[in-house]
This record gives structure tokens, C-alpha cells and sequence, in this order.
């Protein structure tokens, strides 16, 4: 089973929609232990850095944590992917996982933000959860901060500067556009999460 | 490169679509589920349904329609029409729709665009502009383009998305059903004074129109509601129109 944790940032019909599509067994749950029973963690999320201050008040972040730190496949959405990184200069004063070096930043003043629409990635070769995407696919973008090109990630994208599109170490993946709104091309990266 | 966006706008009237884009492939015409497919099976980069009648007795309908669109669409998905509380907003995000639009209601109470945000998040709230040419500038219109208000549309939309609005969709009613192209000089005013994305609406009659919007109006998307009647096959071959004149669009796709 697929946790979708919902802590309250945002409609999570979309994310839960695009697993049904697939034939996946997947709960919308703002229970830590529904959360720990599951096989795979999804951490969607739009809007501030700070909603993510809900995780720590309602144990889901432990719960969050526990899950991806013994190995279950862990997928970040938008939000939920700059979560993964150590914080975002959005709300300084939360903490994010620290699964990947580096904080989130807002774009350059040289472009409009939020960045919105469709953009295509960078793709890196070995990723798990782009295999069979073809390496300029385009996904759907609707943020104001990005996070940095580290060693784990798989895909960027250029949008003023050039940011972290796909991050994946071991079992933890992050993905800052919206696959269950990126047509095919993120239907089949939820597939890959799903056959992890 | 961040692509420009052709959206496929479906009007609809009691859970039928009944004005836009007409096909010939299609078993049932009205359907509006089955139109929102085949847009986004030809290219389209989002899908917006208007509910044109937005009366109450029509809002199950409505809703419902927009549930059976939503199951099977993985692009975007824009409800608008009748919203005018944060309560009518959430039951068409319940309903499955990424975003909403608001138009009558965000003028009548410019807070509501923020209480929308605040549970939905920015990225959901498209304000929905009708503008239209003044002795001094261009004025804002509601009530579907009825009922003047004597707001300067720059300023409105400047307010709007200081409230919290993700985008706006600015119609051009000088335009609207012109096909004589969309009002750059408008859009270009609007784009220029909001950090957000501007949706150009009104008046497209030929794969130049949308030429020129994106570059003389800066229009980050535009809106496609009646491309079959100026002969184009689908949203594809309008695509391939843009690419070649160097105009960055997410084709194939």
C-alpha cells in the first residue's frame, strides 16, 4: 500500500487520482500510524515551505522519516521534494530531511517567478524513476523556489538558473514538477515508483 | 525552456459543452469529458471548462461533469463559472479541479482570492479579468461582461495578484469573437505590471494571432476556444505552427 501523507497543504485528489489510474493501492492518510504500515510514502505538497511545519506538530514526520530511513520507497512531490533538502530560505526557521545537501532558493530576478507551466528536463543516465522517459520530456512546473543541482540528481531544468528537476538517493526520490499533472511522461515516472 | 501554453477552453451549459472547439472525430460533440481527452491527447497543455449557466439548479451537473473529466485527465485541470465563496471553490476542487477561476465574485470581495490561497494554495486561483477599452485605458467588466465597474483593468490585476492570485486570464472583450486577434497592447500592460502568469483571451483567429501574443503581448498562454473554425486540424497542428516560428512550445509531447 501507498501512503499519500496529507498534512493539510493543499488538494491531494490529483496525486491520489494518477495512482488509481495506474491500479495502485494508495490511501490519502493524515495518520503517522497509517503511515508507518505502508509499503511506499508519497510527500506531496503545494504553497509555503512553512506548511510543512504541520509534519513536526502531528508526529508525521517521524513517522515520514522512520519509513524512508529503513528503505521504503520514498517519493517528495513540489513541496514535498524541497523537503528532502535542508531547508528552504522560504521559511528558514523549519528544517527539511537533509537527505540531500543544500537549501532552497527563491528564482533570479531576472525571470518572472513563480515559474508555471510546462519545462522540459535534463535527464541524467541511470535513473531509476525516469527509466524510459526520453531525455527532454516535458512536466509541469508550478513553484516560487528551487532547489540546487546536487550530486544525486538525475534531471534539471533551466528556468534562469538551473535547478534540481529529479533528485534520487537509494529508496528517497524528489521531483519538483508535478508528475500526475505531466501527462504520460509522469504517469510513467509514478509507474516506475510503483514497480520499485 | 519554460513553454508557452495553449489552453482548450470548454464552454459548457448543463453538463454539456456548448460553445468552443467543434470536432469531427467524436461520437458525441458535447460531451464534455470526451472533448477534454481528445485536447489533451492533441496537445493541449491544460484544459479549462466554463460553466457558462452557473445557475444552482445546474451545479450537481456541473459537478459532477467535472469529477468524470477529472478521473482520466493528467494535465491541468481549470473549473470556472458561478464560484462566489470559498465553499463553492472547495466543492469543485473536491470534484477533482487543479485550479478555479473567479471573476464577479473577487471584485465584488477581493479577500476571497486570498481565503481560496490560503486553503488551496496560489497555484489554484486563477482570477479571471474581462477587460474592455475605455476613453483612458481599459475597463473591468462582470457579470459575464454586463456590468461595468469602472475599475482601470492594470490596476485590478495588479491588486489581484498582490491578494494572492497564482494567474490571471485576462479576456479582451474588444476581441472576443472578433477572430481579428488577441489585444497585445492589453496583454503586454498586464503581463508588464504582475510577476504572475497571464493567460491572453479573445479574439484568436489564426496561428499569427498567437504569434504575436506571446511576443508583442508577453503572454505566457494563451486561450484556444474556437481553433477548428479557422481551419486548423487540432491543437497540434497549431503547435507545429508556433515551433516553427521559433516560439518555444512543449510539442511532441
Amino acid at each position: 500500500m501507498i501512503a499519500i501523507v496529507d498534512y493539510g497543504a493543499g488538494n491531494l485528489n490529483s496525486v491520489k487520482k494518477a495512482f488509481d489510474h495506474l491500479g495502485a493501492k494508495v490511501v490519502v492518510t493524515t495518520q503517522p500510524e497509517i503511515v508507518a504500515t505502508a509499503d511506499k510514502i508519497v510527500l506531496p505538497g503545494v504553497g509555503h515551505f512553512s506548511a510543512l511545519g504541520a509534519l513536526d506538530n502531528t508526529g508525521l514526520r517521524d513517522a515520514v522519516l522512520q519509513g524512508a530511513n529503513a528503505g521504503k520507497p520514498f517519493l517528495g512531490i513540489c513541496l514535498g521534494m524541497q523537503w528532502l533538502f535542508e531547508g528552504s530560505d522560504e521559511a528558514p526557521e523549519f528544517a527539511g530531511a537533509g537527505f540531500f545537501e543544500g537549501r532552497c532558493r527563491p528564482f533570479p530576478s531576472s525571470v518572472k517567478s513563480p515559474h508555471v507551466g510546462w519545462n522540459s528536463l535534463e535527464v541524467r543516465e541511470g535513473s531509476h524513476l525516469l527509466r524510459n522517459v526520453a531525455p527532454e520530456s516535458f512536466v509541469y512546473y508550478t513553484h516560487s523556489f528551487q532547489a540546487p543541482v546536487v550530486a544525486d540528481t538525475t534531471a534539471a531544468t533551466e528556468y534562469g538558473t538551473r535547478f534540481s528537476a529529479v533528485v534520487e538517493q537509494a529508496n528517497i526520490f524528489g521531483v519538483q514538477f508535478h508528475p500526475e499533472k505531466s501527462w504520460t511522461v509522469g504517469l510513467l515516472m509514478l509507474k516506475n515508483f510503483c514497480e520499485l | 525552456m519554460l513553454t508557452k501554453r495553449i489552453i482548450a477552453c470548454l464552454d459548457m451549459d448543463g453538463g454539456r459543452v456548448v460553445k468552443g472547439v467543434q470536432f469531427v472525430n467524436l461520437r458525441d460533440a458535447g460531451d464534455p469529458v470526451e472533448c477534454a481527452a481528445v485536447h489533451a491527447r492533441d496537445g493541449a497543455d491544460e484544459i479549462v471548462l466554463l460553466d457558462i449557466t452557473a445557475t444552482s439548479d445546474k451545479r450537481n451537473t456541473m459537478l459532477e461533469v467535472v469529477s468524470r473529466t477529472a478521473r482520466c485527465l493528467f494535465i491541468p485541470f481549470t473549473v470556472g463559472g458561478g464560484i462566489r465563496e470559498l465553499s463553492d471553490a472547495a466543492a469543485v476542487f473536491d470534484a477533482g479541479a487543479d485550479k478555479i477561476t473567479i471573476n464577479s465574485a473577487a471584485v465584488k470581495d477581493p479577500s476571497l482570492i486570498g481565503e481560496i490561497a490560503a486553503r488551496f494554495g496560489s497555484q489554484a486561483v486563477v482570477v479571471a479579468i474581462d477587460a474592455k477599452r475605455a476613453h483612458r485605458g481599459f475597463e473591468v467588466f462582470v457579470a459575464g461582461g454586463r456590468t461595468p465597474t469602472g475599475r482601470d483593468a492594470i490596476q485590478w490585476a495588479r491588486e489581484a495578484a498582490a491578494c494572492g492570485a497564482g494567474e490571471i486570464m485576462l479576456t479582451s472583450m474588444d476581441r472576443d469573437g472578433t477572430k481579428a486577434g488577441f489585444d497585445c497592447e492589453l496583454t503586454q500592460l498586464v503581463a508588464d505590471a504582475v510577476s504572475i502568469p497571464v493567460i491572453a483571451s479573445g479574439g484568436a483567429g489564426s496561428p499569427q494571432h498567437f504569434i504575436d501574443v506571446f511576443r508583442d503581448g508577453r503572454a505566457d498562454a494563451a486561450l484556444a476556444a474556437s481553433i477548428f473554425h479557422f481551419g486548423l486540424e487540432n491543437i497540434g497542428q497549431l503547435k507545429r505552427e508556433l515551433q516553427a516560428a521559433n516560439v518555444p512550445v512543449r510539442w511532441p509531447c
